[in-house]
């Protein structure tokens, strides 16, 4: 049950020849689990997906998957008002046949995706009209649609109000706890990080890295020198339970140059 | 969950039936059409003797009129509606841009620069639509290695190259226009680009035909991969499409179309670009549905340009003045319904 479904090793990519975007990059997710993936703007963490799900090959080193990897891009806007039950069925890409189109088969389980989520009322509705939380839940329900083990996903909750970002993490923790799936994606937040990943991967320079259980890994120190910035953990009772979290320092620039 | 599919789906599962019942009706309608009148029983006769192998009693002139005269022009502007409409719906869907018709690659411009230099040299109709064919194909083929030489596959790269491709082959077609004898030869250039069905025989008919049959059928059978182009070249390659090898069997099929009605026709735009605006306002945006609800509107609407265009004035209209005519103020309208909805709102 525990065995790892998605592993690499000494993974390095490169766009030009020479000038490696990441290199000896380590790291592996059990099956069932959820890797968070940190690092600054332009650090290579969306280099990193695509050579998860394999839109770009390996410069150097080797990926290992066991099973069927899926990607949920960031929130996007769709050129044509699609309805939900459209953009799911399109999950369906790699069982219907390149001259053909889906079955009623494909249409079940892309429905049967929509209900898992909690979706199936607004299968006729156009995918634009719906507000940025559900967009992203549909592109879930497409993604369950593929019959896939692993979910590769960029930035989700980006662009979205803290009430969809919780919503977004919740199912992030629900997929994976309770449907088995595999899940590695990548944040901005740190404390969304902490809330659900239980390994992460923080991206410190191009051969940097630090890769491990997130409580280990997600230091004040770690993450400063993550982003140049101070993050503070903090520890606070909340309706019964101990929540730990961790929060940015900003402001009094001033104070910080003296 | 079933009701609401039904539901979801009914509109357009009745509507492409009667598009097409409507198509055939206005086929019929044209043949009767024209300045010799024929009575609709000899029509009806006439275009059933050959397929029940019988002889009717109907008048020579009759026959020769409806058979020989009227029914191939009358398919042949039936399969280049079809065909246009057609590419331009599975066009905008591969770019993701409602301002893209089948024209994109150049093929248009490099078949007429053929069509104009077959005139040039007093070719016969027949190799005057050989020449514009296989310049219209050339044309695709610079295009795709100007984009391949830019080292990238992006639909960006291949517009770009179409565009220049198509600037260079009209300005050869312009070179033409200027050295051509302006007694002799000028007219018929002019007239042949403008674009026009007269002339129709069965030999163009055959050519249209074979190559609306051969590229139609293959375009309507990816239309459900065109969905997945028109999601960016992210999320497609991510689903497990390969991208670049699909976008070019596309843009190659409409290529192959809009080569084939150059070659009979001439320029006849604005067809495949207004049409699939109007079948996504019918049937939605989703291409399944798109692509055969524009192939028999985009049949229709040519047909019934075909019909104005022959019998409106004392002297035959070009149609491609007139789809442009009419098609400009269509596309003003569809615009303003669309303001504030998103242009692809259905």
């Amino acid at each position: 049950m525990t065995e790892q479904v998605l592993s690499f090793e000494n993974l390095g990519f490169a766009y030009k020849a020479g000038r490696w975007v990441l290199r000896g990059y380590k790291g592996a997710v059990k099956r069932g689990k959820v890797l968070a993936i940190l690092g600054p703007n332009g650090r290579g963490k969306t280099t990193l997906l695509k050579l998860l799900i394999g839109t770009l090959a390996p410069g150097e080193g080797t990926i290992q998957t066991l099973g069927r990897v899926a990607f949920v891009p960031q929130l996007f806007q769709v050129s044509f008002p699609y309805t939900v039950l459209d953009m799911v069925l399109m999950g369906r890409a790699r069982q219907v046949g390149f001259f053909s189109t889906p079955s009623g088969q494909d249409e079940k389980t892309a429905l049967r995706a929509l209900e898992r989520l909690g979706l199936a009322d607004l299968a006729a509705r156009p995918f634009d009209e719906l507000s940025g939380g559900q967009r992203q839940l549909v592109i879930f329900a497409r993604t369950l649609a593929t019959e896939a083990d692993i979910l590769i996903l960029d930035e989700p909750t980006s662009a979205l109000d803290l009430k969809n970002q919780g919503i977004i993490l919740e199912w992030i923790e629900r997929l994976s706890r309770q449907e088995g799936l595999t899940v590695a994606f990548t944040t901005h937040h740190p404390h969304h990080a902490y809330a659900v990943a239980d390994s992460t991967l923080l991206m410190l320079g191009e051969d940097d890295f630090l890769c491990g259980p997130t409580q280990e890994v997600m230091t004040e120190q770690h993450l400063h020198s993550l982003y140049g910035v101070d993050l503070k953990r903090l520890q606070f009772e909340h309706k019964g339970r101990t929540v730990e979290t961790f929060v940015p320092v900003y402001g009094r620039m001033d104070e910080v140059a003296r | 969950m079933k009701k609401l599919q039904r539901n979801f789906h009914s509109r357009a599962d009745w509507l492409i039936p009667a598009l097409f019942i409507a198509l055939l009706g206005l086929i019929v309608f044209s043949l009767t059409l024209g300045r010799y009148p024929v009575p609709v029983a000899d029509i009806v006769q006439v275009v059933l003797s050959t397929p029940l192998n019988a002889v009717f009693d109907y008048t020579d002139v009759h026959r020769v009129v409806v058979e020989i005269v009227r029914l191939p022009r009358i398919l042949i502007v039936a399969l280049c509606g079809m065909g246009l409409a057609l590419s331009g719906a599975a066009m905008q869907g591969v770019f993701r841009n409602p301002l893209v018709g089948p024209e994109i690659a150049g093929v248009s411009a490099g078949a007429s620069f053929g069509g104009v230099l077959a005139i040039m040299l007093s070719f016969s109709p027949v190799s005057t639509v050989a020449m514009a064919f296989a310049f219209g194909l050339s044309a695709l083929v610079i295009a795709f290695c100007l984009a391949k030489l830019a080292g990238k596959s992006s639909t960006l790269a291949l517009v770009l190259s179409g565009v220049v491709v198509g600037a260079f082959f009209s300005a050869l077609t312009g070179l033409m226009q200027y050295v051509a004898d302006p007694q002799t030869q000028l007219p018929s250039i002019t007239y042949w680009l403008l674009g026009s069905f007269v002339g129709a025989t069965y030999e163009k008919t055959a050519i249209v035909a074979g190559v609306m049959l051969f590229a139609g059928t293959l375009l309507l059978a990816l239309r459900w991969r065109i969905n997945l182009l028109s999601l960016g070249d992210t999320d497609a390659a991510a689903l497990g499409v390969n991208i670049e090898m699909l976008r070019w069997v596309i843009v190659a099929l409409v290529a192959l179309i809009v080569a084939a009605q150059v070659s009979v026709s001439g320029g006849v735009g604005w067809v495949g670009l207004i049409i699939p605006h109007l079948a996504r306002m019918l049937v939605g945006p989703e291409h399944t549905k798109l692509l055969p609800a524009s192939a028999f509107l985009g049949g229709i609407y040519l047909l019934a340009m075909d019909d104005i265009a022959r019998s409106a004035g004392n002297q035959e209209i070009p149609i491609g003045l007139l789809t442009a005519v009419v098609g400009a103020p269509i596309f003003a309208f569809l615009f303003w319904k669309m303001q504030g909805k998103g242009w692809a709102r259905d």
